[in-house]
């Protein structure tokens, strides 16, 4: 293990700081072709709810400059499928693998933890901010009051450290991140896609059925930072910021902001190497400025 | 990456480009190009046209930024491949059929080569339809034993599909559902679907199309799938 990389986040040691993002590196098999994935920091799961979904019908997916849009409407296999197909894989790999939960209603959201206590998950990322689906999902991240509820009730009925996923599409995040500290969570992580809209004028239509959809990728990286910053500023429990990082330069612009993990989420399609070479250089770096660990220049302003 | 051999346009818009590459590639799979940094941000999925001798070869039509980049790579650029992807047609023994509708022909040529290939006494049929102008076709002359060229009208009308021949069609949705209409039940058709795609391996879940079975990916579980698998008839 890398001893310039090595991060803990709460009492959880990563190796490294670099964690692929939930949604884009489905249960990690296909990224297993490529490289061996106990080289990252750890990995998220798709986003898992209680019951299978199918997710979105039409278009899902709508390439924008430096961007990407996406309406997958959280397509899984749901919470038993996972624990039976996926989990005795992921479980044998000496990686953190998060598992990110949704739900459509807070009953869900429970029933789906609940679940999860009879598996040794390292860390649930609750996800309170996905713009893609009708019920529930961003609904319960917009505002302070709503977040900070459904995140106690899901502390107090997991086994498991949980770490909160923020949208950018509603109140203050720095607000909404100190409710859910102050509910319990154990980190926070941020940002999810920023809701977005196309329409395809030679057809005179919108392009996705369910009208709106998440923008990603480089296009929203200074948002991106901007809120992860705030956050950072805003609450004790550490931060696990994404949003458009294609680089070992972005990545270490968010530790500077004062993230302590990065999440690598949609240039894992461009590239499908990016975390490793995001880990590579972060490695080169510390070296060639001579840290003894990355989390000195972590939060520097 | 791989070195670029040749690129060039052989009909207007439509672009042929061949790379070095060494691999095993099954007709029907498909790479995912990019020959630029972040700009576009994806990777653009480009069938298999034709592969021999460590030359890969892609046909393609110009309708977009991406597709624009790639006409205009020159002999000894490099271009970074993904693949190859996807499950690519079965191995077909029998008699075969191929329709294919405008740059739908592309994968098409690579099947009916490797079919000639395997298959020396087996007869190959092909239906090719053209908006406005042919390209191709001698290629597809030289591999199968008999061409039906249709221009401007409906490649459908014309269509007969004998017993026991399989069925292959690629091109757009309206012309490969009609195929899957007019050919006989008992005729096997197996259809090459089109998605945008983003990672082109599995993992984002962007390219899922209704089955049957459930949801399927165009990329991993596709892009050739049976007609009544997706609802095509
Ligand atoms: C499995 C598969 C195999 C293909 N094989 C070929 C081939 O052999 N020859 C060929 O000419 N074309 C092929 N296509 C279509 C080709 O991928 C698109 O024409 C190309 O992506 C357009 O990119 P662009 O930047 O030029 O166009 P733009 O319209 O600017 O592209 C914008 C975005 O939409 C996507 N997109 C646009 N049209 C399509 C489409 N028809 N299918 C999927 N995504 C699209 C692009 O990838 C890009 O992300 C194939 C598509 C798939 C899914
Ligand atoms: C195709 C796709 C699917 C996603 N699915 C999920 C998901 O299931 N759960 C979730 O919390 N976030 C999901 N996200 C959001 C990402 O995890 C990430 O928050 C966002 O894309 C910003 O990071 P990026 O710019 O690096 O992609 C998805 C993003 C994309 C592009
Ligand atoms: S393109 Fe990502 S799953 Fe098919």
């Amino acid at each position: 293990m890398s001893k310039q990389l090595a991060t803990k986040f709460g009492e959880i040691l990563f190796k490294n700081p670099v964690v692929p993002a939930s949604g884009t590196f489905g249960f990690g098999r296909e990224y297993e072709a490529y490289y061996d994935l106990e080289k990252l920091g750890g990995l998220c799961s798709k986003g898992l709810t209680l019951e299978p979904k199918p997710g979105n019908s039409g278009i899902r997916l709508w390439e924008t400059p430096a961007g990407l849009m996406n309406s997958i409407g959280l397509e899984n296999p749901g919470i038993d499928a996972f624990i039976e197909k996926e989990w005795p894989h992921l479980k044998e790999l000496d990686t953190v693998t998060v598992v990110n939960v949704g739900g459509k209603d807070e009953e869900s959201y429970l029933q789906a933890i609940e679940k999860l206590n009879a598996i040794e998950v390292k860390l649930i990322e609750l996800n309170i901010s996905c713009p893609n689906v009708k019920a529930g999902g961003m609904a319960y991240g917009m505002k302070a009051k709503t977040a900070g509820d459904i995140t106690k009730k899901v502390v107090k009925l997991s086994n498991h450290p949980v770490m909160v996923k923020l949208s950018p599409n509603g109140d203050s995040v720095a607000d909404i991140a100190k409710a859910c500290e102050e509910s319990g969570a154990l980190g926070i992580s941020l940002i999810n896609t920023v809701q977005g809209m196309a329409i395809d004028y030679k057809k005179k239509a919108v392009v996705f059925d369910n009208l709106y959809a998440g923008l990603s990728g480089p296009a929203v990286k200074p948002i991106a930072l901007r809120m992860t910053h705030q956050v950072c500023q805003a609450v004790k429990i550490p931060v696990m910021g994404m949003g458009g990082i294609s680089t070992w330069e972005d990545a270490l612009e968010f530790i500077m902001a004062g993230a302590t993990c990065i999440q690598v989420g949609t240039m894992n399609f461009v590239n499908p190497l990016a975390p490793l070479d995001i880990i590579d250089g972060l490695q080169a770096y510390c070296e060639k400025e001579g840290l003894a660990n990355i989390a000195e220049v972590r939060g520097i302003f | 990456m791989a070195v670029v051999l040749s690129n060039e346009f052989v009909s207007r818009g439509i672009c042929r480009m061949t790379v070095a590459f060494k691999g095993d590639v099954l007709p029907g799979q498909f790479f995912m190009l990019r020959a630029w940094d972040k700009d576009p941000l994806l990777s653009r999925p480009i069938s298999v046209h034709d592969y021999e001798d460590g030359k890969l070869t892609f046909l393609y039509q110009v309708v977009g930024k991406g597709t624009e980049m790639l006409s205009r790579l020159t002999p000894q650029s490099d271009v970074t491949l993904q693949g190859p992807l996807g499950n690519g047609f079965p191995r077909i023994t029998g008699d075969l059929c191929v329709v294919g509708g405008g740059i739908g022909i592309a994968p098409l040529y690579y099947l009916v080569k490797n079919y000639r290939k395997h298959n020396p006494d087996g007869k190959c049929r092909v239906y090719l339809g053209f908006r406005d102008v042919a390209y191709g076709v001698e290629d597809f002359e030289q591999a199968a034993d008999e061409v039906n060229l249709d221009i401007g009208g409906i490649i459908t009308d014309q269509l007969q599909v004998a017993s026991g021949e399989v069925v292959v069609t690629c091109g757009p949705e309206v012309m490969m559902k009609s195929v899957a209409k007019v050919v006989p039940a008992e005729n096997r058709v197996y259809v090459s679907l089109e998605a945008h795609m983003a990672c082109g391996i599995g993992a984002c879940l962007g390219c899922t199309c209704a089955t049957k079975y459930g949801n399927r990916k165009v990329c991993q579980d596709g892009p050739v799938f049976l007609r009544d698998e997706v609802f095509y008839v």
